[in-house]
């Protein structure tokens, strides 16, 4: 390769290319920074470009902030003893301002003649400087090696500016990575901006054929410079600017797709929210036809939970409820990986802490009331008041901040559609417990007995369950799928004493929607108005607007089918 | 008349002296306090609320959350007058921002003039009319369509939730011309009386006092006609009555939609005292609040209602001052209590008092508290139409 420098210079291409050269990148920058020239340094670091070793874009950096010196070693009489060595300084400083010196070429130590280390101040140093057109050449270099990167996000960055840049010499550079890039979306990626580049091409019909290009590749970062295209164009060549407005339409058709896709997916995950808030709700209320306005409060149960667990994992906390006493959670102290699994551990804490307070609230209150369903609803609503109230004396009526697992936060791309970790993450959530409640409720002699106490109490009684107990152990349940819901809202959205009341209203209207006693009629109907949610806020442009669409329909549809979409047959009169 | 009615009449009417006549007149001699006497309006206002909650809940046996709905409404409608005539007089008008003398409200927003259902406002009678009509055309579509499908109970509970719910969004948004989250404040004048002068506001107080007597007394009546009757056999078994050859929904329709008006002119005084009304008043655990009165006090009973609502706000706004955070706590205590202990309310002491007397000199087998008759059962509930209830 280092026979043929202007090659390199050219194409910069083979990653490769830094092992056949004699010299490492660290050694060529070390010369360009010796080079008195400005004409060499400025090949040398040409000569850089197409190289992927990762320490040129470290170094040049650091090159172009001015910190590399150039040391002029002298003898004792103080004349010099040999060349000027580049260096850079070393972090401990001591008292007199003098820092380690450290060789540019090897990055060891700089050594005097007695082999000792040099230790030198910055301000006696020369530092090496670059001019104007150096730093131009270090662009084209780092522009280049951005290229190159090893990580596909930046270099799907890179290429993008690139093509923004609309820099015709760029051209060769990416002709060349596309023959050796492998991953398609950085392949899709320089196609675009190849095409983007020729926008400003001479030639009308390469201007077109890069047009056409766009269109079919569904460009949308392009239909800025495809708009100007076609306005500068619409008088003087009516046929470029036809051919961009194709492009413009092909890519407005691209556009409606990766909506209408992402919108789905968002309105999926939002029904998988309402689902999750929702099956807890639909055994309590759905298949024993108890009005749990507590409901939300439970969900708020297992949300603090998993918060006092990421504080335990992490730095403590000291709650001082209604300012009578104060005591201390213990510090784990972790982070990283360690603290992230967190989360592992409050899934399940939160399902018992939530199932615990259930059965104490069936216990204490509900199982005088089975007889009074209306009745219940009051006195549940009673007990949201003082657990909000708890809520707000303990925690503080502000929200509390939990912390995202590293593994939940982040998003990938496909088709232009973004997906979100964290919301993929809801979906499969929702899934995973749809079929644990099924399991559970089909396949276990629990779920058995579940089932025969909510059919028919007095014929179960009859036959021996212990009715009493299946209620408990069935509330118990459904409160804690409403602290696992509380769990997983802790990662999505706000935790605070309110976080139960703000969603209550649209868990009862999933469950009446679904038909209450059916859950999947639940299922259907959560991703039902989690898609129209999503839809109607994609087309009207307002959330609330969307919201209150929403609730609109849901009271129309119960006149069409007043007990949900799943009817439970009964032969009782007033079923 | 028998005795007990006398007794209640007698009642009513001393009330309605002390509130209508002494209250006032304690006020005017500074002994009452004008604040003292404006929360007294508000608390009437809120018995005017519980009225109708109990209209519907202790004598037809429809649960609405969404009273609180109609009681804004009617506070709206009001309001939408009160601040046309409160716009020439307003901050912008007084520095010229606002020749059209619109609602200051509108002005902060960038209107330039009224929208056109804002303008019949002007007049204070059709502004009366609509008090009445909104919230009764409100009603009486969805009743209409609630009770055409026969959605019932808890359906019909979660429903009015949602409705409520929906509109209180609708009114929050600030392209509703409706005040947005701020809703109607700064009221003037009514009438072309000052409206914040203690005078105006004790006419109010007297206004309000012999209207919930007025209310009490037509409820009363109504609960003894024939409809009365059909409606408390609608509670307790709806389709016996069906059988019956009654038409039910009508019966239910018409309940739902007179508790509309009643709470809407519950409303539009409560905004003429209170001066301010905002989104929040119907949000739903407002409603939810004003079923509590209702439970606390006594359902089934008009007395009950009335007696919640006083005794209930009383003690928020003593627990608000003394108590601070912990009242919610004392509220949703309290409720709890009167579901379990206490379901036929403070109404109800009385004769669970001599309930009690009659079975200490002649023991009886106490039922269950999982097995406590529902407060209406001495109506003629029998064990077969229970049964039907708890298959619901």
């Amino acid at each position: 390769m280092c026979k043929w420098p202007l090659v390199t210079l050219l194409l910069g291409l083979l990653a490769t290319s830094g092992a056949q050269c004699a010299q490492t990148a660290r050694e060529t920058i070390a010369r360009a920074v010796s080079a008195e020239d400005p004409a060499e340094q400025q090949r040398l670091v040409a000569s850089l470009a197409g190289q992927s070793d990762p320490d040129i874009a470290r170094l040049l950096t650091s090159w172009k902030e001015g910190e590399f010196f150039l040391y002029e070693p002298v003898d004792a009489e103080g004349s010099p003893r040999g060349p000027k060595v580049p260096v850079t300084l070393g972090e401990d400083k001591d008292a007199d301002e003098k820092q380690p010196a450290l060789r540019l070429d090897t990055a060891q130590p700089l050594l005097d003649e007695k082999v000792a280390p040099v230790r030198l101040a910055a301000g006696d140093l020369t530092s090496a400087d670059t001019d104007a057109d150096l730093r131009l050449a270090m662009k084209d270099v780092l522009e280049a090696f951005a290229l190159t990167d090893p990580l596909p996000a930046r270099r799907l960055q890179a290429i993008q500016q690139v093509g923004f840049a609309q820099d015709a010499a760029k051209l060769p550079l990416l002709a060349a990575r596309l023959d050796q890039e492998k991953d398609t979306a950085a392949r899709k990626a320089i196609r675009e901006a190849m095409a983007m580049v020729r926008l400003k091409a001479e030639d009308d019909s390469v201007k077109i054929a890069a047009c056409a290009e766009l269109g079919r590749l569904g460009s949308i970062p392009s239909r800025d410079l495809l708009n100007a295209l076609a306005r500068d164009f619409a008088e003087t060549k009516p046929y470029v600017a036809a051919a961009a407005n194709d492009a413009k339409g092909r890519i407005a058709d691209h556009l409606w797709w990766v909506n209408t896709w992402g919108t789905v997916f968002r309105g999926f995950s939002g029904g998988s929210v309402l689902l999750i808030i929702a099956i807890g709700l639909a055994i309590t209320f759905g298949l024993m036809g108890v009005i749990n306005m507590a409901h939300g409060e439970l969900i708020a149960v297992g949300a603090y939970t998993t918060y006092l667990l990421q504080c335990v994992f992490g730095a403590g906390l000291t709650l001082a409820p209604f300012g009578l006493f104060s005591f201390s959670l213990p510090a784990l102290n972790l982070s990283g990986r360690a603290y992230d699994a967190y989360f592992a551990f409050a899934l399940p804490l939160s399902f018992v802490a939530a199932a615990l307070v259930g059965i104490a609230l069936e216990r204490g209150i509900i199982r005088f009331l089975y007889r009074r369903p209306l009745e219940s609803l009051l006195a549940t609503w009673g007990v949201s008041l003082v657990f909000q109230q708890i809520f707000r004396s303990v925690f503080g009526a502000n929200n509390v901040q939990v912390d995202s697992p590293a593994w939940l936060s982040g998003n990938f791309t496909a088709f232009d559609v973004t997906f979100g970790w964290n919301r993929l993450f809801v979906i499969a959530f929702a899934g995973a417990i749809i079929a644990g409640t099924w399991l559970i409720l089909n396949k276990t002699s629990l779920g058995l007995l579940i089932r025969a106490v909510m059919q028919n109490r007095q014929m179960a009684a009859c036959m021996g369950v212990r009715t009493e107990r299946v209620n408990m152990l069935t509330f118990g349940f459904g409160s804690g799928l409403a602290g696992l819901a509380g769990a997983f809202l802790s990662q999505i959205g706000n935790v605070g004493p309110g976080m139960g009341q703000d969603r209550i209203v649209d868990a009862f209207m999933t469950v009446v929607v679904g038909g209450v006693g059916n859950l999947f009629g639940t299922v259907l109907s959560a991703l039902f108005i989690g898609v129209a949610d999503q839809s109607l806020q994609q087309v009207l442009g307002n959330p609330v607007l969307g919201k209150i669409l929403v609730l609109g329909g849901i009271i129309l549809f119960l006149q069409w089918r007043p007990a949900g979409l799943f009817v439970t047959s009964s032969r009782s009169l007033e079923g | 008349m028998t005795k007990r009615s006398k007794l209640e009449l007698c009642g009513v009417a001393l009330a309605t002296l002390l509130l209508a006549v002494v209250f006032p007149l304690l006020n005017a001699h500074g002994v009452l306090s004008d604040f003292t006497l404006n929360l007294w309006g508000k608390y009437l206002c809120y018995a005017i609320l519980a009225i109708s909650v109990d209209l519907l809940w202790g004598y037809t046996g429809l649960l609405s959350l969404g009273q609180a709905l109609f009681f804004s409404l009617g506070g709206y409608m009001l309001g939408m007058h009160l601040m046309l005539l409160a716009g020439p007089m307003g901050q912008y008008a007084q520095s010229g921002q606002n020749p059209h003398g619109l609602p200051d409200f509108m002005v902060f927003l960038g209107h330039t003039f009224l929208p056109w259902f804002w303008k019949p406002f002007r007049s204070f009678s059709f502004a009366l009319a609509m008090v009445f009509v909104l919230p009764g055309l409100l009603a009486l579509t969805f009743g209409y369509l609630a009770f055409r499908s026969r959605i019932k109970g808890v359906y019909f509970s979660i429903l009015t939730q949602a409705l409520t719910y929906a509109v209180a969004l609708m009114f929050f948004r600030n392209d509703m011309v409706m005040g947005g989250n701020n809703g109607f404040t700064d009221f003037r004048t009514v009438l072309g009386f000052d409206i914040r002068s203690p005078a105006t506001q004790r006419g109010l107080f007297i206004a309000t006092s012999v209207l919930l007597a007025a209310i009490y007394l037509g409820c009363r009546w109504l609960s003894r006609t024939k409809f009365g009757l059909v409606q408390r056999a609608v509670r307790d078994s709806e389709t016996r009555v069906l059988f019956s050859g009654y038409a039910a929904a009508s019966y239910k329709l018409f309940a739902f939609v007179v508790s509309a008006l009643i709470a809407s002119v519950g409303g539009a005084l409560y905004v003429a005292q209170v001066r301010i009304i905002n989104p929040s008043e119907m949000w739903p655990d407002k409603s939810l609040e004003a079923v509590v009165w209702c439970a606390v006090g006594g359902r089934g009973t008009l007395i009950g209602p009335v007696l919640g609502a006083l005794g209930v706000n009383a003690l928020k706004s003593w627990a608000t001052t003394e108590l601070a955070d912990l009242w919610s706590i004392l509220l949703g205590g309290l409720f709890i209590f009167f579901v379990l202990f206490l379901p036929k309310g403070i109404a109800g002491i009385p004769a669970m008092l001599s309930n009690a007397l009659r079975h200490r000199a002649q023991p009886e087998e106490r039922p269950s508290d999982a097995a406590l008759p529902e407060p209406q059962a001495l109506t003629g509930r029998t064990a077969v139409a229970e049964k039907q209830e708890v298959e619901v």
